[in-house]
């Protein structure tokens, strides 16, 4: 058996990882549980909102929390008009176009990416990139800590704006009943179009909190698309507070995981529950029965 | 021929289906009337074997059906129509019909050539080649049909096959169940069109909130005070009898 | 104009072509592209005849390719019998993965999901496997000669990726004029009243993602031959994946020409692309991605759906063109 000592940091080495997981996997929570769209371009996304972080750090010096209120709305503004003028155009109906033409997003962006900014991994330098905070039991850098606490107070404000707000009502209504909440005078292209963008709002705040202590790359959205999903599943369509557990759990799985089984295949464990979730209880933990 | 034992079947607190116990002859034309949400999809869902029943047995020829698959169902014999027709619209209609065909034929030929000769029994014929997704509602109806005519079935179950038919389109779809009885098919009919339930059928049984509540000839049927009470609401069995078979 | 005869006139009309072309960057560059016809119609007849849209093709290849390859260098097998083996192994790969997923019910997105699930999951084993050669790859020695698969002329390779489009042309076909067929194609759409009707729709599904599995494999096999490299990248990265499922939903989903059309068109355009955009990295792909796009919104039913539609209004008469 594995020393405390040992497995205690991986835990909290785990759970801080988590929290980023679960913030990416918020905004996919809010698209695909409750619209059920399947974005698969949500990485590339991701690697989007990085870059222009990175940018804004490199460039105007502007420290990634700070670029917040810069990256967010911008992301939001992209996966509004993503939704409003491109999905929600080729879907005709079927599901199976939504995931084609995600598809074709993440592609045009990764490779855009690829041929504006080369394929190096960057990293920035912040003053706090480097400093830790003493948890008794461990040493956890400052920016995961910081990543940890935002994801959760993402995933409180979602949880707001879905139940508080008149445009949570309707995008709640529109998950439920699609003809009625068009009856009822919603504009739906305009809610989905909303909530697409808030799903990526949620992957520029995850960016910003991200940046810090990570790096960007053409292709760092790929590691996080199937994981994201992951989550999403394992945690029950349609719930932040599931997405936000289940993101815990798979970024512990992956850190104990990675103590027995070594980096890559700690991964593995993540297809694994990936696919024992969709077969055995593809409701997951906390999400409703259909 | 199909023999439903006290079957029951529960969503949750709602009792679908309440120990529902009825015995087809074969040979016949029966209907199963009642309410809408009587129960009566959901029995014909569970002879078929889309939905497992909670408790009862359901016999074939003897044989019993629980627990088997709707395909293995349909290769002894008994195959089911639903309600709101599911048609498979990228094919042509002859194409659809070839599906049910090839249940007994191994041959693409002889598949097509008996869609051909059901589709002319259903009034089909010169509809062959359209594709399923550009036909009219009694159209499909009737596609419906005979996808389930195909399979050589020797009871078919139809659900509210009339759903939707204008009164001249019901007239002409009666006679082709009934040849369809005449060809040696048992047929059972979920049915809301009255006209058709006393015309065709020689047993009606009445449910109402998942349970049997009468049985008999459509006559003694459309006579009986639970089944009036049923449809008309209580107290309604004291009005006339003749303003109950009015509009039959 | 029967479907043999049509098949039997490309394939003619293919031929040849090694004798004619006289570049050897275009004899390689159409080879290129029957191949991914080839893998396009593997996944069509999956998607398009069974409907059910898988994102992780590239298990199949890859599962394939690693077979020929591991059987060649570390038990020195023939690199023919290596081929059918490859297929063979990507058939049980497929059932195997079709019975856990198929079993459960797992349809639609879930099902596209589920696939690319397995395929990273093959990629991180591979990676870290010493049989597979881990993150390095597995190099099949140089042997130039018929009998090894290595082919000393170019042509040999164009003329047996040419037989393998001319096989896949045959099993399509015969999915539209069979019993298997129209049974897959009824589930495809609609798998209840599929059942209803006597179809078992279970093993129908199973035995089109077995077949097309079988044939993405021995496409996975070839690729080997051609190169004589693998990597987990390669062999399960997401590049196969999308090629796979690219070209025929370009030419045309659920026909027996579509992924040829498709994949002509495709690698044309990539082409022409790179004489515009210049060899910059990415460039390529993002025309993929934006095919891609303008395809799903505008062209849902591929470039042969477009002529369909485009005869029936000028001819009223065609049905079936």
């Amino acid at each position: 058996m594995l020393e405390l000592s040992i497995l205690l940091p991986a835990i909290l080495n785990g759970l801080t990882t988590g929290a980023i997981y679960a913030l990416v996997a918020l905004g996919l929570t809010l698209i695909y549980g409750v619209l059920h769209i399947i974005n698969f371009a949500h990485g590339s996304l991701l690697m989007l909102a990085l870059y222009a972080a990175f940018f804004l750090h490199a460039v105007a010096g502007i420290d990634p929390y700070l670029a917040l209120p810069i990256v967010v709305p911008l992301l939001f503004a992209v996966g509004y008009g993503l939704q409003r003028f491109v999905i929600g155009r080729a879907s005709h109906g079927k599901d199976e176009n939504i995931l084609l033409v995600t598809l074709g997003i993440s592609v045009i962006i990764e490779n855009l990416a690829l041929y504006l900014w080369k394929s190096d991994t960057r990293t920035i330098e912040t003053p706090y990139s480097f400093s830790v905070v003493n948890f008794g039991v461990a040493n956890i850098p400052v920016p995961k800590v910081v990543a940890f606490a935002g994801a959760l107070v993402v995933a409180a404000l979602l949880w707001l704006l879905m139940t508080r707000t008149d445009l949570g009502r309707a995008i709640r209504a529109l998950a439920k009943e699609r003809l009625g909440a068009r009856l009822v005078g919603i504009n739906v292209d305009h809610v989905f179009a909303m909530s697409f963008g808030i799903g990526c709002a949620c992957l520029g705040a995850a960016a910003c909190l991200l940046l810090p202590g990570y790096y960007v790359s053409p292709h760092v959205g790929h590691g996080f698309v199937l994981v994201a999903f992951t989550v999403v599943v394992l945690g029950g369509m349609g719930s932040f507070v599931g997405a936000l557990l289940g993101g815990f759990i798979i970024g512990v799985t992956e850190s104990v995981g990675g103590l027995f089984l070594g980096e890559s295949l700690g991964q593995l464990a993540i297809f694994v529950i990936f696919i024992a979730i969709l077969l055995f209880r593809p409701t997951g933990l906390l999400g409703q029965k259909a | 021929m199909l023999d439903v034992i006290g079957v029951t079947k529960r969503f949750g607190g709602v009792v679908a289906t309440d120990a529902v116990s009825l015995s087809v002859p074969a040979g016949s034309i029966s209907a199963l009337i009642g309410p809408n949400g009587a129960g009566k999809t959901t029995l014909f869902a569970q002879i078929s074997g889309f939905v497992k029943p909670d408790a009862g047995e359901i016999r074939f020829e003897g044989a019993s059906l629980l627990g088997r698959a709707p395909e293995e169902i349909c290769a002894l014999g008994v195959v089911r129509t639903f309600q709101i027709v599911q048609p498979f619209a990228g094919l042509t209609v002859r194409e659809n019909i070839a599906v049910g065909a090839h249940l007994h034929r191994r041959r693409r030929r002889e598949a097509l050539d008996h869609a051909d000769a059901v589709a002319e029994r259903v009034g089909l014929g010169p509809q062959r080649d359209k594709q399923a997704a550009a036909l009219t509602i009694a159209g499909r109806k009737r596609l419906e049909l005979a996808k389930a005519l195909a399979t050589d079935p020797k009871l078919i179950l139809l659900d509210e096959v009339m759903a939707g038919l204008n009164p001249s389109e019901i007239d002409e779809i009666i006679p082709v169940i009934r040849a369809v009885r005449q060809s040696g098919v048992t047929v059972l009919l979920i049915e809301h069109v009255m006209r058709a339930v006393m015309n065709l059928s020689e047993r009606v049984w009445v449910l109402n909130d998942g349970a049997l509540i009468a049985d008999g000839t459509p006559a003694a049927i459309a006579a009986d005070a639970r089944v009036i009470e049923a449809y008309l609401g209580h107290g309604a069995a004291s009005a006339p009898a003749a303003a109950a078979t009015a509009h039959a | 104009m029967p479907r043999s005869l049509q098949i039997a006139l490309f394939v003619a009309a293919m031929a040849p072509l090694p004798l004619v072309i006289g570049s050897e960057f275009w004899l390689a560059w159409t080879t290129l592209a029957l191949f991914y016809a080839y893998l396009g119609q593997s996944w069509n007849i999956l998607a398009g005849y069974g409907g059910q849209f898988s994102f992780g093709h590239a298990l199949f290849f890859g599962s394939g390719a690693y077979a020929t390859a591991m059987l060649q260098i570390h038990l020195g097998l023939n690199a023919w019998a290596g081929f059918l083996l490859a297929a063979a192994a990507a058939a049980a790969v497929g059932a195997a993965v079709g019975y856990l997923v198929f079993r459960y019910g797992l349809r639609g997105s879930y099902f596209a999901l589920v696939t690319l699930a397995f395929a990273e999951a093959f990629r991180v084993v591979a990676n870290s496997l010493g049989i597979t050669g881990g993150g390095v790859g597995l190099l099949v020695p140089l042997k130039p000669s018929v009998a090894t698969m290595q082919f000393p002329e170019k042509s040999g390779f164009f003329w047996l990726v040419l037989a393998l489009v001319g096989l896949g042309l045959i099993l399509t076909a015969w999915l539209e004029r069979s019993r298997f067929g129209a049974r897959l194609m009824a589930v495809r759409e609609n798998e209840d009243a599929a059942r209803a009707i006597g179809v078992d729709a279970f093993r129908t599904k199973l035995a089109a993602l077995a077949l097309s599995g079988a044939l993405a494999g021995s496409a996975g096999a070839v690729y080997v031959q051609m190169y004589l490299y693998l990597d987990p990248g390669i062999a399960y990265g997401p590049g196969m994946s999308i090629e796979a499922l690219l070209a025929p939903i370009v030419g045309g989903l659920g026909t027996i020409f579509g992924p040829v059309l498709g994949a002509f068109a495709l690698h044309g355009i990539a082409e022409i692309g790179k004489v515009g955009l210049g060899q910059a990295p990415g460039l390529n792909l993002v025309l993929y991605g934006v095919l891609l796009v303008l395809m799903v919104m505008f062209m849902p039913n591929g470039l042969f759906g477009l002529g369909r539609v485009t005869l029936r209004r000028l001819l009223p008469g065609v049905r079936n063109a």
